[in-house]
C-alpha cells in the first residue's frame, strides 16, 4: 500500500503568506511534498468557487494563508474571505465534506517558521482524516 | 427586482435523483443581483452538485449556462441545444424563468433550484428587503411612498394598529413599523392630513391576484 | 337607537357603563362559558366576547355571544378582520344579528404569527376602520358593502372599536380615532391603562377633535396579578405602558393580588373623574372572578336596569 500524501493547496496574500512562504524557503524549511501555492494579491481577491473549486478537484486541504484580521493592505479583504469562507463550509456541510479541509491562517510576513508549521500539522491532520471523498478514482 | 435564494441542497439532490446529465441553468437578471442564480451561483452549486453526487457514488454530469434573462423567450430558446443533451434542467432563475422554459421545453422536466420570496429593495451589500406586492393598484401617492400592503405585517391601509411601538412592529422587532414610517415622512412633507383621510377598502378582487391570472397586453408593441 | 343594546341604553342615558370581558374555551366544552357567565353576570353591563384572542383557536364568538344569550348576558361581539374576507365577515353579520346579537368590536385582531396556527393564510381583506364603515353601510343604508342591493331584513348593531393611546405614533392615536368616528363607530374601548398621564393626554386630544361627543369612551383596566405579570407585560406586550412606581407598588406588596385590585379600584375612580370617559372595560383575562370585587370596591354596583 502506497502511503497517503495529502495534497493541499494553500492560497498566499501577497503581503503576508506569499512572503512568509518566501522566507521559509529562504531559512531552508522543507514544506511538506504535495502543496500548491497559489499567490494572491490579497486574500479578498480569493472567490468561494477557488475554495470550492480545489477540493472538488481533488485537493485533500485548502489552506488561506491571510493577514492579520487589522492588519490588511486592503482594509477589509482578509474579512471579506472570512465570510466566503464560511459560505464553503456551509457548502461542504451539505455535501458531506469534512469542516477541517478549509482553514484561514492569519500571519505576518516575517514568520516563515510559523507557515511551515502550519502546512506540517495540516499533512498530520489529513492523514487522520484520510483522502479526499470526491476525489475522482483515476 | 424580484429577489431569490437557494433551495437546500438536499432538496435539489433529491429532485435530480433520477438523472445523471442535467443542464444547470441561471439568470443574468435579478437573481445575478442577489447572488441565488447568477453565473458565480451556477458554477458554485454546479461544483457542490458534483461533489455531492461523486461522494454518493452516483457520478452526475452539468452543463453550465446562464443566459441574460430567461424569463424572455429568446434567451430562453438559446438553451435548446444544451437542453437536447441533457435528461433534465435545474433553473435557478426566479419561478418565472422556470416557467419560461417549461412552455419551451415541453418534453424536458425542469425543477427550481432557488425559492422566489420577494420583490424587494437592497438595503446595503447582502441585505434585501420587500417592498412590492404587486397589488396592481398602487397606492403609494397617500402614503407617502412608503408600501403599506407589502411592509406592514395587517397590510392595514389606515393607519397604524395598536402593536406599534417606539418605531418597530410588534410581530417582527427588527422590523420598522410601516405605518410610522409613513407618519414621519407625511410629517417632513408637511402633509399629515393625508392620514386623516380614510382609504376605503382595496379592491383586491379585481385588481390584484385574487381576480384569477393577470395578464397585460400592449397592441402598438404587438409585432 | 341605533340598535337598543343594553350597552346602548345606558351609555344614551349618560349611565357609568361597565363591560366585561370572556375568553371563550379552546374547544366546545360549553361548562366553561357557563362558568364564566356566572362569575359576571350582574356585575357588568355587557361582556366582550374575543374573537381568536392573540389567535389561539377557540370557540367562535358568534356561537359563545349566542350561548350568553341565552344565558342571560349580554355579549359584545368581537370580529377580527384576521381571519375572514368581506364575504365572510357579512354572512357572519347576517347570522349573528338573526341570534339577537346587538353589539359588535370591530378588531383587525392579533397577528395570526402569537397563535397556535402559525402556517395560516391570514386574510386581512379589510381593516378594523373598513370594518366599521362596513357594519355602518349594512346597519344605515341597508345594502351590503359596494353594494346596491338592499339586506334582507334589518341590521342592528352598536358598534364598537377598539383604540390604543399607548401604542405609537402617539400624536397620531386621537386622529385615527377620529377616523373610526367617521367612519361610523358608537363606542370604543381602549388598550388598559396604567400610564394615566399618557391616557389623559390623550383624552384631551380627543376632546380637542370633539370626539367624545361622538362616541362614547370606555377605559380599558387590567388588574395585575403579581410582580412577574406587572413585569413581564410591560416589558414584552407592545402598547403596554405601566409605569415603575405601579409594577414597584405590586412587587413590594405583602399580598401582590390584593394590591393588584387596590390599583385597579384606584384607576376606575380616577378614571371616572376624566371628562369623555362614559365607562369602564375591565378585563380581568382568566380571573373573571375578580370582575365582582373590582366593581362592588369602585361602587359601581349594583348595575343600572334599563326599561325595555
Amino acid at each position: 500500500m502506497t502511503e497517503f500524501n495529502p495534497k493541499i493547496v494553500a492560497f498566499c496574500c501577497d503581503q503576508s503568506g506569499y512572503p512568509a512562504a518566501d522566507m521559509a524557503g529562504a531559512l531552508k524549511r522543507k514544506l511538506p511534498k504535495e502543496v500548491e501555492i497559489v499567490r494572491v494579491p490579497c486574500a479578498g481577491r480569493i472567490e468561494t468557487i477557488y475554495l470550492i473549486k480545489a477540493l472538488e478537484r481533488g485537493a485533500d486541504g485548502v489552506l488561506i494563508f491571510a493577514c492579520y484580521e487589522d492588519n490588511c493592505q486592503f482594509l477589509r479583504g482578509n474579512l471579506r474571505v472570512k465570510g466566503r469562507l464560511s459560505y464553503a463550509h456551509r457548502m461542504m456541510e451539505r455535501v458531506g465534506l469534512e469542516k477541517e479541509r478549509l482553514e484561514i491562517c492569519h500571519l505576518a510576513t516575517n514568520q516563515g517558521v510559523r507557515l511551515a508549521e502550519i502546512l506540517h500539522q495540516k499533512v498530520e491532520q489529513l492523514k487522520k482524516l484520510g483522502p479526499n471523498p470526491v476525489r475522482q478514482k483515476k | 427586482m424580484i429577489k431569490a435564494e437557494q433551495k437546500p441542497m438536499d432538496e435539489i439532490l433529491r429532485y435530480l435523483n433520477p438523472y445523471n446529465k442535467i443542464l444547470l441553468s441561471g439568470c443574468g437578471a435579478c437573481v445575478t443581483v442577489c447572488h441565488a442564480g447568477g453565473e458565480k451561483e451556477v458554477e458554485l452549486l454546479a461544483s457542490g452538485l458534483r461533489m455531492a453526487r461523486q461522494k454518493m457514488g452516483k457520478r452526475i454530469e452539468i452543463l453550465e449556462a446562464t443566459p441574460a434573462r430567461q424569463c424572455e423567450p429568446e434567451f430562453a430558446i438559446e438553451l435548446s441545444e444544451m437542453i437536447e443533451k441533457v435528461e433534465a434542467v435545474l433553473s435557478i432563475a426566479c419561478g418565472v424563468g422556470v416557467q419560461t422554459l417549461v412552455r419551451h421545453f415541453p418534453k424536458t422536466p425542469i425543477f427550481p433550484g432557488v425559492n422566489t420570496t420577494f420583490l424587494g429593495e437592497t438595503l446595503t451589500h447582502g441585505v434585501w428587503e420587500e417592498r412590492c406586492q404587486a397589488c396592481g393598484n398602487c397606492v403609494l401617492e397617500k402614503t407617502g411612498g412608503i408600501c403599506p400592503i407589502s411592509r406592514c405585517a395587517k397590510q392595514l391601509l389606515n393607519g397604524p394598529c395598536g402593536g406599534s411601538s417606539k418605531g418597530k412592529c410588534e410581530i417582527k422587532k427588527e422590523a420598522d413599523c410601516a405605518w410610522q414610517l409613513i407618519y414621519d415622512r407625511l410629517k417632513s412633507l408637511n402633509q399629515l392630513y393625508k392620514m386623516e383621510e380614510f382609504i376605503p377598502a382595496k379592491r383586491w378582487g379585481v385588481e390584484s391576484r385574487d381576480s384569477g391570472l393577470r395578464r397585460m397586453i400592449r397592441e402598438d408593441l404587438k409585432i | 337607537m341605533k340598535a337598543g343594546s343594553n350597552l346602548e341604553k345606558i351609555l344614551e342615558k349618560g349611565w357609568f357603563a361597565v363591560t366585561g370581558e370572556l375568553g371563550p374555551p379552546k374547544g366546545n366544552d360549553v361548562s366553561v362559558v357557563k362558568r364564566k357567565a356566572e362569575l359576571l353576570k350582574g356585575y357588568v353591563d355587557a361582556v366582550n366576547v374575543t374573537d381568536n384572542q392573540t389567535a389561539i383557536v377557540r370557540m367562535s364568538s358568534i356561537a359563545t355571544s349566542s350561548l350568553l344569550l341565552q344565558m342571560g348576558l349580554e355579549p359584545v361581539m368581537q370580529m377580527t378582520t384576521r381571519d375572514r374576507n368581506r364575504i365572510a365577515i357579512q354572512s357572519d353579520i347576517f347570522g349573528a344579528t338573526a341570534l339577537g346579537i346587538k353589539n359588535i368590536l370591530c378588531l383587525t385582531g392579533d397577528h395570526h404569527t402569537f397563535g397556535n396556527q402559525v402556517d395560516a393564510k391570514n386574510v386581512h381583506d379589510l381593516d378594523s376602520i373598513q370594518l366599521i364603515d362596513c357594519v355602518r353601510t349594512m346597519r344605515d343604508q341597508g345594502t351590503l358593502l359596494g353594494g346596491e342591493e338592499k339586506i334582507e331584513g334589518e341590521i342592528r348593531l352598536f358598534i364598537g372599536a377598539a383604540e390604543n393611546p399607548f401604542a405609537d405614533p402617539f400624536e397620531y392615536r386621537a386622529v385615527r380615532l377620529g377616523k373610526k368616528v367617521a367612519a361610523g363607530v358608537n363606542f370604543i374601548q381602549t388598550q388598559c391603562i396604567y400610564d394615566m398621564n399618557r391616557f389623559k393626554e390623550w383624552m384631551k386630544m380627543v376632546r380637542d377633535r370633539g370626539l367624545h361627543e361622538k362616541c362614547h369612551i370606555l377605559a380599558g383596566v387590567t388588574p395585575l396579578k403579581s410582580g412577574g405579570m406587572a413585569r413581564y407585560m410591560a416589558k414584552n406586550v407592545s402598547g403596554i405602558i405601566i409605569p415603575e412606581e405601579i409594577i414597584d407598588r405590586v412587587v413590594k406588596a405583602k399580598k401582590p393580588a390584593e394590591e393588584g385590585i387596590k390599583i385597579c379600584v384606584e384607576q376606575i375612580q380616577e378614571l371616572r373623574e376624566i371628562e369623555g370617559v362614559h365607562g369602564v372595560h375591565i378585563m380581568a383575562i382568566e380571573w373573571e372572578q375578580m370582575t365582582s370585587k373590582i366593581t362592588e370596591m369602585a361602587g359601581l354596583l349594583p348595575r343600572p336596569k334599563v326599561d325595555q
